[in-house]
């Protein structure tokens, strides 16, 4: 039996499948303008691995997970996060996971979701925001986190995207350093994180999810500015698509 | 399938809107309400209809903007905007408003609209506890007989109080039944007919139709309950909504519950069983059981508040909640500090799940609301199945 998780984000969508126990697959494409084109994409995907549907238990998440019409449960992406960290962590630990429209902190205890918050309204703190601000300055945003470290530690005042986004533009051209405004986009970001982790309170390990936990230069800054050791596993990525796989098990 | 007397219950509002009308044309007066701690019971006494106005839908807020700041509770801007508008008729048939100072948005708000129509406004103490308190509320009480005395030119006997007081306790009492018929597992009501039948008795033109109304609802209702017909099943979980009062228009945080599958059997909130806990003493002088009564409404805008924890300790023990849902409007500080303290309370004393949700009338944040909702009511099947 397959257990199959498939995690919609509202940038990209992640899918993790287990042959009983084992973790055998996991990929990512960007989510596109459709979810519904996506989640047809990912089941061709699936089928030409060799994956019989049929003899599978498959649990959707994220933002796009009611469009997966042949999920056979849909669970919010916090519960799926929970489960998917404490499955790559082995322990407990307050998650941050910085997806492209929300941010959120959520508390393990007992390999359980006992709370979590999240950002609400507004992209300020989130991945979207990254986005935007790497497109302005002309560069990806593993190149921005990584010219980030070589910057001075400048702010960018502004909360608002559309705000910050002008910031940006006057910043070039006042002719600031390219590698100090993209240390005052990562500064904003982490502000931001920092100021919804702290309000909902970090216990344990702190461990983040999310694309950007990839970028190493990204996961120094938020060490730095969290004064600890933020732990991160290569399939971080993937948690909220591995715990829907881990709890299609239960159906 | 719903109760059928719930369509009666629903079409209230399009009868009451065109009874109020007639009752105006009748030369009957009207008392236009705002709040919980309102006495409704004087305004009967004098003759009057009292009618809430209490502001729940987001449609008039735009135009309440161009005067009250964006940064308000929407109650504030939703009852403002009504009264501007003229799109309420319970707003417009009003002869005479009554207002209390409960939080600082709504007093300040409220210094606009006087200047509509001829308000009184009723001060509450900053609290509940003591003589002093009660003293203050008595006076209060008194002076808004003389208010309407004079505005209607009638005069309000003790006999006339009396009997007031006994026909809404008589309302209280079939409203506090019908919430209580929730308290069964699996709750024979949902939590959206729940709150539409408390909220809609605020317009009730005549108060014994309406008492007798709620009497069949209950009746109907009991009698499905001997049937075996539910609003949900055993599994679903239980929550107790407390919080910011909610009506038609502003139900959104209730209705995400009830869409991802909760059972909301408990509203502790204004619009909901607040206002039915505590009685109007029959026997006391009226005056001084009025002002007894009201001032135990469990608001945030009274320090301490520490009667809000009692009441959701006892609901939530009598209906069997599996987790408690603490609804605050957007700039609403006083409900929004006191979340810190029930969230603490809830976890701590009463060991139940506990969120918070912020937000506004709009929908704006449907999706994050949602995303929220679904999540908690995981962690309370995920530590149903643990324990």
């Amino acid at each position: 039996m397959y257990y199959i998780g498939i995690d919609i984000g509202s940038t990209a969508a992640k899918v993790s499948v287990f042959n009983e126990d084992e973790l055998i697959l996991n990929f990512a494409m960007p989510t596109g303008w459709s979810s519904i084109e996506t989640s047809k994409v990912i089941e061709k995907r699936l089928r030409d691995k060799g994956i019989d549907l049929e003899k599978s238990k498959i649990i959707a998440t994220g933002y796009g997970r009611i469009s997966v019409p042949y999920a056979d449960k849909t669970i919010t992406e916090i519960t799926c996060h929970g489960k998917g960290a404490h499955y790559l962590l082995g322990k407990d630990a307050t998650i941050i996971d910085i997806g492209g429209q929300d941010t959120k902190i959520i508390t393990l205890e007992n390999g359980r979701v006992t709370n979590f918050t999240m950002n609400d309204k507004c992209a300020a703190g989130t991945g979207r925001f990254l986005e935007l601000m790497a497109n302005t300055l002309g560069v990806s945003i593993d190149k921005l986190a990584n010219m980030a470290l070589e910057g001075e530690d400048i702010n960018i005042t502004s909360m608002c995207t559309v705000f910050a986004e002008s910031e940006v533009i006057s910043l070039i051209g006042s002719g600031t350093k390219k590698e100090s405004i993209a240390r005052g986009i990562i500064n904003s970001i982490i502000g931001r994180v920092y100021a919804i982790a702290h309000k909902h309170g970090i216990k344990d390990t702190v461990f983040l999810t999310g694309g950007l936990c990839e970028i190493g230069s990204f996961v120094e800054l938020l060490s730095q500015k969290l004064n600890m050791k933020v732990e991160t596993k290569p399939l971080a990525r993937y948690a909220g698509a591995i715990g829907a796989a881990l709890l299609a098990k239960n159906i | 399938m719903r109760p059928k007397i719930m369509e009666e219950v629903e079409a209230l509002r399009g009868v009451n809107s065109a009874k109020i009308k007639e009752a105006h044309e009748a030369g009957k007066k009207v008392v236009g309400m705002y709040c919980v701690f309102s006495p409704s019971e004087i305004a009967l006494a004098a003759g009057a209809i009292p009618v809430s106005l209490c502001g729940t839908t987001q449609e008039p807020i735009e135009e309440a903007e161009k005067v009250l700041p964006r940064n308000l509770c929407p109650l504030i801007k939703s009852s403002y905007g009504f009264a501007i508008t003229d799109k309420c008729p319970y707003f417009y048939f009003s002869d005479v408003l009554l207002a209390e100072t409960t939080c600082d948005g709504k007093k300040k708000m409220y210094e606009l609209m006087a200047e509509i129509k001829p308000m009184h406004v009723m001060s509450l103490p900053q609290t509940a506890e003591g003589e002093d308190a009660l003293e203050m509320w008595k006076n209060e009480i008194v002076k808004f007989i003389n208010f309407l005395e004079e505005q209607f030119d009638v005069e309000i006997t003790e006999e006339k109080l009396r009997d007031a007081i006994k026909l809404m306790n008589r309302e209280r009492d079939a409203m506090k039944r019908l919430h209580k018929l929730n308290a069964h597992k699996p709750a024979p009501l949902s939590g959206m007919d729940m709150m539409l039948a408390q909220w809609l008795k605020g317009f009730n033109v005549e108060k014994e139709a309406g008492i007798d109304l709620i009497e069949r609802l209950i009746k109907e209702v009991e009698e499905r309950m001997e049937q075996g017909i539910y609003a949900f099943d055993e599994k679903a979980p239980r929550i107790l909504l407390t919080g910011c009062p909610i009506g038609a228009g502003s139900e959104k945080v209730l209705k995400a519950l009830e869409e991802a599958g909760a059972s909301v059997v408990a509203l502790e909130n204004c619009t909901g069983y607040k206002g039915l806990d505590v009685m109007v003493d029959e026997e006391k002088d009226p005056i001084t059981a009025l002002a007894e009564k009201y001032l135990a409404t469990p608001c945030s805008c009274m320090t301490p508040n520490n009667r809000r924890l009692d009441l959701i300790k006892r609901l939530a023990e009598e209906y069997q909640v599996d987790g408690v849902v603490d609804l605050t409007w957007q700039a609403c500080h006083t409900y929004n500090i006191e979340s810190y303290t029930v969230k603490k309370f809830v976890q701590e004393e009463l060991n139940l799940p506990f969120m918070q949700i912020e937000t506004d009338y709009s929908d704006s944040d449907t999706g994050q609301v949602k995303v929220r909702v679904e999540a908690f009511l995981e962690t309370i099947e995920v530590s149903a199945v643990a324990n």
